[in-house]
């Protein structure tokens, strides 16, 4: 594996006098690892998000990426959340190449590039299952449908880290497991580094290389696990014995969290 | 006229009910007659109940002698009509343009946001009449104060319609933006501006309809032209139908225009609307 690529020295953040929010955070993560972020709601997996992509700094301790300490927004990272936040009076099409229209060196070449672009972003959809929906507007998307492409928003500038946010978090079982399958897919082909917030053990479980399991409010990192199971996996893992038993421990970690 | 709303209701309803999804097309066109059947049942309306009850035409005249002094004076109408609906219009075009220039400043900051807020908001409470009369202190009668009254009324709500789609973005969505390098200008042309254009064009609508309001206030007191000015002194002369056919002018005025308006913002944010058609 190569060198940290994003590293947190002794973090703590507190947005106000109430406290910290979260609490003495020591991590590294790899290039092109695939980190999940589990623990009780409220335990500050959203404040880690902002920290990670500068988009908050931290009170106290220090927050490296690729070696260098974080200043100001990554322009490196692409973003997705529980909703998927597509912007309605664009296209599929459209809402994929916003980030093209916004980050540099893109922005200034999109009038020229916009040919080019326009085939990543239908290379991208493609591979999410989203070929033939490029000019239909977000409202004409089932929930599955637009988060997937908001995942092909957060991924077509091609960012080294991709932070995910609940991502699936609203969707039902069934879709939620498909888009599972489809991150896996593209991370096994790009890999990027993943850092992927939820609630779910068996989404965790399933699609991270390293689990972090966070305690209450304030926020600290009170186990670090490494799943050890082979790659690449294929969904019906989850449903045999040695996942099940995994996805038990864990559980059984937030249920002691939860309990204190 | 609600007692009418009701008719209309009570006419339609009981077909909704009875015939169902095979007489759709006609219940299409019912519906779309609608609003015709509607004012042909004011008009007899008040043509029966001004016979009937005998009022004199000096205080109450008939529809028909509405519309008798509607063609005898249609040159001066016409002429007075135009007057009003130019000032208007300038009136309008101005509190489209500062409103929008307001809104779009105080929307993109929270600081200015909650520091101008109240002050509109005391500034809208004071009746726009009151302005008149400083308007003609300070730029005697005519169209300017007209104009004036106009743009002063039908500004704010454009204003309030722009600033509160600035200041609702989803914060989710800024944080999407500002991961990628976007500054405060791209997150506001790219997804503030679009977003409050539904907000923009319905507030339009309104605001058409309130300069329409803010000019005709104004000649009243302070003109020698317009429909305003034709009704007040039509008024002291006891010539009541002149003054009736110069309302319905206005209100055919200002009901044009509003369709214009919502015609145009269906045109131009249906994807505001078509999602929740679906």
């Amino acid at each position: 594996m190569s060198a940290a690529f994003v590293t947190f020295d002794d973090v703590s953040l507190a947005y106000d006098a109430a406290g910290n929010a979260i609490e003495d955070i020591n991590l590294s993560i790899h290039e092109g690892e695939f980190v999940a972020f589990v623990g009780p709601s409220g335990c500050g997996k959203s404040t880690f998000m902002k920290l990670c992509t500068g988009l908050h700094a931290p009170t106290t301790g220090a927050v490296r990426v690729d070696g260098e300490p974080v200043t100001g927004p990554l322009k490196i990272s692409g973003m997705a959340f529980q909703n998927a936040n597509l912007l309605p009076w664009r296209t599929t099409l459209d809402n994929v190449l916003l980030p093209l229209e916004i980050v540099k060196p893109y922005r200034h070449q999109f009038r020229k590039r916009r040919e080019e672009f326009v085939g990543w972003a239908r290379k991208l959809l493609k591979t999410v299952g989203l070929e033939g929906y490029e000019e239909q507007y977000p409202w004409q998307l089932s929930g599955g449908m637009q988060q997937r492409a908001s995942i092909c928003r957060a991924l077509i500038h091609q960012p080294r880290l991709l932070m995910l946010d609940e991502p699936f978090g609203a969707l039902d079982a069934f879709t939620r497991e498909e888009l599972w399958c489809v991150l896996r897919d593209l991370w096994e082909a790009q890999r990027f580094t993943v850092v992927l917030v939820t609630h779910d053990l068996r989404e965790a479980a399933f699609l991270a290389d390293t689990v972090y399991i966070m305690s209450r409010r304030p926020g600290r990192v009170i186990e670090r696990r490494e799943i050890e199971l082979p790659r690449p996996r294929a969904l019906e893992t989850t449903y045999r014995k040695p996942f099940i038993d995994l996805v038990q421990e864990l559980r059984a970690q937030i249920g002691e969290v939860r309990s204190t | 006229m609600l007692k009418l709303a009701k008719c209309a209701a009570l006419n339609k309803s009981p077909q909704h009910l009875m015939k169902g999804a095979l007489m759709t097309k006609n219940n299409q066109l019912i519906e779309r007659l609608a609003p015709w059947i509607a004012v042909v049942a004011l008009v007899v309306i008040w043509e029966v109940t001004v016979r009937v009850f005998d009022v004199p035409s000096f205080i109450f005249p008939s529809a028909l002698e509405t519309a008798q002094a509607l063609v005898t004076y249609s040159g001066p109408i016409a002429m007075h009509s135009w007057q009003t609906f130019w000032t208007t219009l300038i009136g309008f075009g101005l509190g489209v343009a500062v409103g929008l220039v307001l809104g779009f400043i105080i929307g993109s900051s929270r600081f200015l946001y909650n520091a101008c807020y109240p002050l509109l908001v005391g500034f809208n409470a004071i009746p726009k009449v009151a302005f008149v009369p400083i308007l003609v202190v300070w730029f005697g009668i005519g169209s300017v104060p007209a104009i004036l009254t106009a743009f002063l009324i039908c500004f704010f709500p454009i204003v309030v319609n722009v600033a509160t789609g600035l200041a609702t973005l989803e914060p989710e969505m800024e944080d999407v933006l500002r991961v990628l390098g976007a500054r405060r200008i791209d997150v506001l042309l790219k997804v503030g501006l679009p977003r409050s254009l539904p907000y923009f064009f319905a507030s339009l609508k309104v605001a058409i309809t309130l300069a329409f309001v803010g000019t005709v206030v104004s000649e009243t007191v302070a003109s020698n032209q317009g429909i305003g000015y034709l009704m007040m002194s039509a008024g002291s002369q006891m010539r009541m139908g002149l003054v009736f056919a110069g309302l319905l002018v206005i209100s055919a005025m200002a009901m044009v225009m509003y369709e214009l308006f919502a015609q145009l913002e269906k045109r131009m944010t249906g994807w505001a609307h078509r999602g929740q058609n679906r």
